[in-house]
């Protein structure tokens, strides 16, 4: 790098929290890292890997009673005194600006984008509230947002979220800091959105001489902007370099097994290669438990298990006082599932995928259009026998699960409402059976779902709906809240799942890369249509549409680095 | 906005017509007002005239109708107790409530919020330990109990102030208040606090979960991280967002405290709405019953009506879905 003051220098970093029996949980161990101004350094890692820490203890915002416990920090060639534990002298917002993972809860939902800009000028740099507001406005347009003027009146719920990011950009950087500290920036924004916030990013960093810490999980991120990238595992470093030649030549096993759990956009594989992922009892119970399933799946074949005709939700019509525009979040899809199948559903956010979703678990009471499973109208009254054919899954695995319900009578409660424990077990054998098929161990049974990770989670979410042995399981965006490798496994799991029970899935996600590798067949949405519709492989090498074209080339992906050796 | 006017005012007046339906039920068919009204020995003929002279002999629906128009003109009635008209009587007894409803809510809101921020900055502080332990005392003690031992205390024990009453009023024409002389304010002291405990209570507890919930939101997080002080953030940033919830508390207790200050009331004797109604339950006069569920039937629509248009200036989300 360049022989100039570095924009931030932290040497052997271990920070730990104390815990109440004297010991203590080490989350970051002995970490050195070196940032150039001008230069985004990502810091990557799975969940709990301490790379947040990272962050949280430079700008000395670090959990109680987490404390800095050995190394040093400094910030443009300025020691930070960290002798109690926590950094000091860290002129937070004038010396490092920080930026977090959700714009659209960064910001103050009750103040203007004015306010919330100048109180920050308005304290560091002693600005009166003419000069403030001059220089909000120039700092709306450094973050390049359409009309600043009139921005500035704005709350936040006016913006949309590339917006808000803007603006929380904006607000960072007001006081021009030497290093900026992005935490996740773009996992809560759609791809075309993520695109211009990290082009943004790269620019202002260029410009402004800034130096940046991208802590992030998403490699493609990493692989489109980053200079340099430091793979940190529980706390420690695992590798660091140069980004073009960790990613394309990792040489530490976990480093080699996170980019190879990545999935990939340029072509389709298997299975996603996680280590230690064949699992004999895991199948075994998946066979035993779903093969009864598959009795009432019927046989695989061609014929269509759902058809969807001109589904339509709009809102907002007939309101008595509403003016606006009745809003169509769903305008006229049709199309059709075959048995057996995976079929995915892509779009960004407001595109109506899940709003599709909700309308054939029944949740959401289509304006118009018509649905028919199996050969049977689905409508507003569904018998108990269509309710446990078609299952979801959710989201986020944290808030899907009830909280105060163990995690074996949560999954034996459909199971004995459907009355299907008659065939020879009990439905404490079959839940327990369940868990096995997902991969948890069988003890999971009697716990809480508090114990359970993210992915365990999503998990025990996938055995409940596999309970009532439904023959269409509708998942809604189900690993979007994981970790990459966790996400790999989950994937996996969905997919033997379909292969060796004949479960049809519909799969929504709003990550491209993942629905190439799951999808048999793919609909892409937008505003509400269906744009394009087709096989997965033809669709992503040959995209007809002009907005899957664009949605396809937005992605971040590790396409222009070799193939890592797997 | 004017739509959210419009909406909210005919909610508020769909409710006021149920009320007054109610209540003109209770004024018609608990018991028979010609029996009540006249002499034991009224002859058949004279019960009659009686009923025509009321208009008791029409449908029940111009009945309704002409009740409503009255009550529009502010025409109540006449107390059978005291033979004077009803909205005479609310009109002298409403400045006690109201006075003392107003001295409640200022005492809950100047001590609640305070105590809820300071109990949620330090939420394993001895103090707000402290704090949150005797508010669950206030929060679980009748009233009557603790007007009965304030009382004991200061007016039996210590005898620094009044136990029953307003003291000395002053008379402004169409108000009586004792907020201008020595001995109104000395009497407003402990009934105020008495009825003001509860909702202290309730308005400390909800700002300090509210201020909680807050302060670990990515904002305040994002503020820090701007180094803003920390003064600010609290008092600025956080505490506005946290008074959102209070706005509603706040008003439903107002409501609250003027329809059932009548606990307070009888215990101090104070010359309020309370009293008047306790009397009327006494003596079966129904005309200011039904007045009496009138007016707390106006109070709590207008309060939240009031509270409604009040969210929306205070939060600029529901302005936009309003727009």
């Amino acid at each position: 790098m360049t022989a100039s003051v570095p924009a931030l220098d932290i040497r052997n970093l271990r920070v730990e929290y104390p815990l109440p029996d004297s010991d203590s949980f080490v989350a970051v161990k002995d970490l050195s890292l070196h940032i150039a101004p001008g230069e985004i350094h990502a810091l990557v890692g799975e969940s709990g890997a301490g790379k947040s820490t990272v962050g949280n203890a430079i700008m000395g915002l670090l959990d109680r009673p987490g404390r800095i416990a050995a190394g040093s920090i400094s910030v443009a060639g300025k020691a930070v005194d960290i002798t109690t534990g926590r950094a000091q002298g860290i002129r937070q917002g004038r010396d490092i600006g920080a930026i977090f993972q959700d714009p659209m809860t960064s910001l103050n939902p009750l103040f203007t984008v004015e306010s919330q800009l100048s109180e920050t000028l308005r304290f560091h740099l002693g600005l009166d509230r003419g000069k403030a507001r001059a220089r909000a406005l120039e700092l709306l347009r450094a973050v390049e947002i359409p009309d600043p003027e009139r921005r500035l009146k704005h709350f936040p719920h006016q913006l949309s979220g590339g917006q808000r990011q803007r603006v929380v950009i904006a607000a960072a950087l007001s006081c021009d800091p030497d290093l900026l500290v992005a935490d996740e920036p773009t996992t809560a924004l759609d791809v075309s959105v993520q695109a211009t916030i990290l082009e943004l990013l790269r620019k202002l960093a260029s410009e402004r001489k800034l130096g940046v810490l991208l802590v992030t999980h998403n490699m493609g991120v990493v692989a489109q902007i980053a200079d340099t990238v430091t793979i940190m595992q529980n706390g420690e470093m695992v590798e660091s370099g140069p980004t073009r030649e960790v990613l394309s030549q990792p040489r530490a096993p976990y480093a080699r097994a996170l980019i190879g759990a990545v999935p990939r956009m340029d072509r389709r594989l298997p299975r996603f290669p996680v280590p230690g992922d064949h699992d004999q009892a895991e199948s075994e119970a998946q066979t035993k438990v779903l093969g009864d399933a598959k009795r009432d799946t019927g046989p695989a074949g061609t014929d269509d298990l759902l058809r969807v005709e001109d589904l339509s939700v709009v809102y907002g019509a007939g309101r008595l006082f509403g003016r606006g525009e009745p809003f169509k979040a769903l305008d006229g899809a049709s199309f059709s599932v075959r048995r057996g199948e995976i079929f995915g559903i892509v779009g960004e956010s407001g595109s109506g995928k899940s709003t599709l979703a909700g309308c054939i678990a029944g949740l959401i009471k289509p304006t118009k259009g018509s649905m028919a499973f199996d050969g049977q109208s689905l409508g507003e009254r569904r018998s108990k026998a269509m309710h446990r054919a078609v299952q979801m899954i959710f989201q986020d695995p944290y808030s899907s699960l009830n909280t105060r319900m163990r995690v074996g009578p949560a999954i034996q409660e459909p199971i004995d409402f459907f009355g299907l424990a008659d065939r020879g077990r009990s439905a404490t054998e079959d839940a327990k059976l369940l868990l096995q098929a997902v991969g948890l161990p069988v003890d999971a049974a009697s716990r809480f779902p508090h114990a359970f990770s993210g992915g365990q989670r999503q998990r025990v979410s996938i055995a409940r709906a596999l309970a009532s042995r439904p023959q269409l399981l509708i998942c809604d965006e189900p690993t979007s809240a994981l970790d990459v490798s966790v996400q790999a496994r989950v994937l996996n799991l969905l997919k033997d799942l379909r292969d060796r029970t004949g479960l049809t899935i519909l799969f929504i996600s709003h990550d491209l890369s993942v629905v190439r590798q799951m999808c048999d067949r793919v609909a892409v949405m937008k505003n509400g249509r269906i744009v394009e519709l087709g096989d997965a492989e033809a669709l992503f090498d040959a995209p007809q549409d002009a907005y899957t074209r664009e949605l396809i080339s937005l992605i971040p992906t590790l396409d222009h680095l070799a193939a890592p050796a797997a | 906005m004017v739509g959210i006017l419009i909406s909210r005012l005919i909610q508020a007046i769909t409710v006021m017509l149920t009320v007054t339906a109610i209540a003109f039920l209770m004024f018609r068919f608990v018991g028979d007002p010609v029996q009540l009204m006249s002499r034991e020995d009224a002859s058949v003929e004279e019960k009659e005239e009686l009923r025509a002279r009321l208009g008791l002999d029409q449908p029940v629906y111009v009945q309704y109708a002409r009740f409503i128009g009255r009550v529009v003109q502010g025409d109540l009635g006449m107390s059978f107790r005291n033979q004077r008209e009803v909205a005479t009587l609310i009109a002298e007894k409403a400045p006690a409530t109201l006075e003392l409803v107003l001295i409640a809510t200022t005492l809950s809101l100047l001590i609640g919020i305070p105590l809820g921020v300071y109990s949620a900055l330090h939420p394993n502080g001895v103090l707000s330990r402290a704090i949150q332990g005797v508010s669950l005392v206030g929060i679980s003690v009748p009233t009557f109990v603790t007007g009965i031992l304030l009382i004991l205390v200061f007016a039996v024990s210590f005898r620094l102030l009044p136990s029953f009453g307003r003291g000395q009023t002053v008379d402004l024409g169409w108000w009586t208040t004792g907020f201008l002389t020595w001995s109104g304010i000395k009497a407003l002291i402990l009934p105020g606090i008495t009825l003001a405990l509860y909702s202290l209570t309730l308005i400390m507890r909800l700002v300090r979960s509210e201020m909680i919930d807050i302060l670990s939101t990515d904002y305040i997080r994002f503020a820090r991280a701007r180094g803003l002080p920390e003064r600010y953030i609290i008092f600025r940033l956080a505490l506005r967002n946290a008074l959102l919830p209070v706005i509603t508390v706040t008003g439903l207790q107002v409501g609250s405290l003027i329809a059932f200050a009548i606990v307070t009331e009888t215990v101090f004797q104070w010359p309020g709405l309370g009293l008047l109604f306790m009397q009327a339950v006494i003596f079966v006069d129904i005309p200011v019953m039904t007045s009496y569920l009138l007016l707390v039937g106006l109070v709590f629509v207008t309060i939240n009506t009031i509270v409604d248009l009040l969210y929306v200036v205070v939060d600029p989300r529901l302005r936009a879905r309003a727009a």
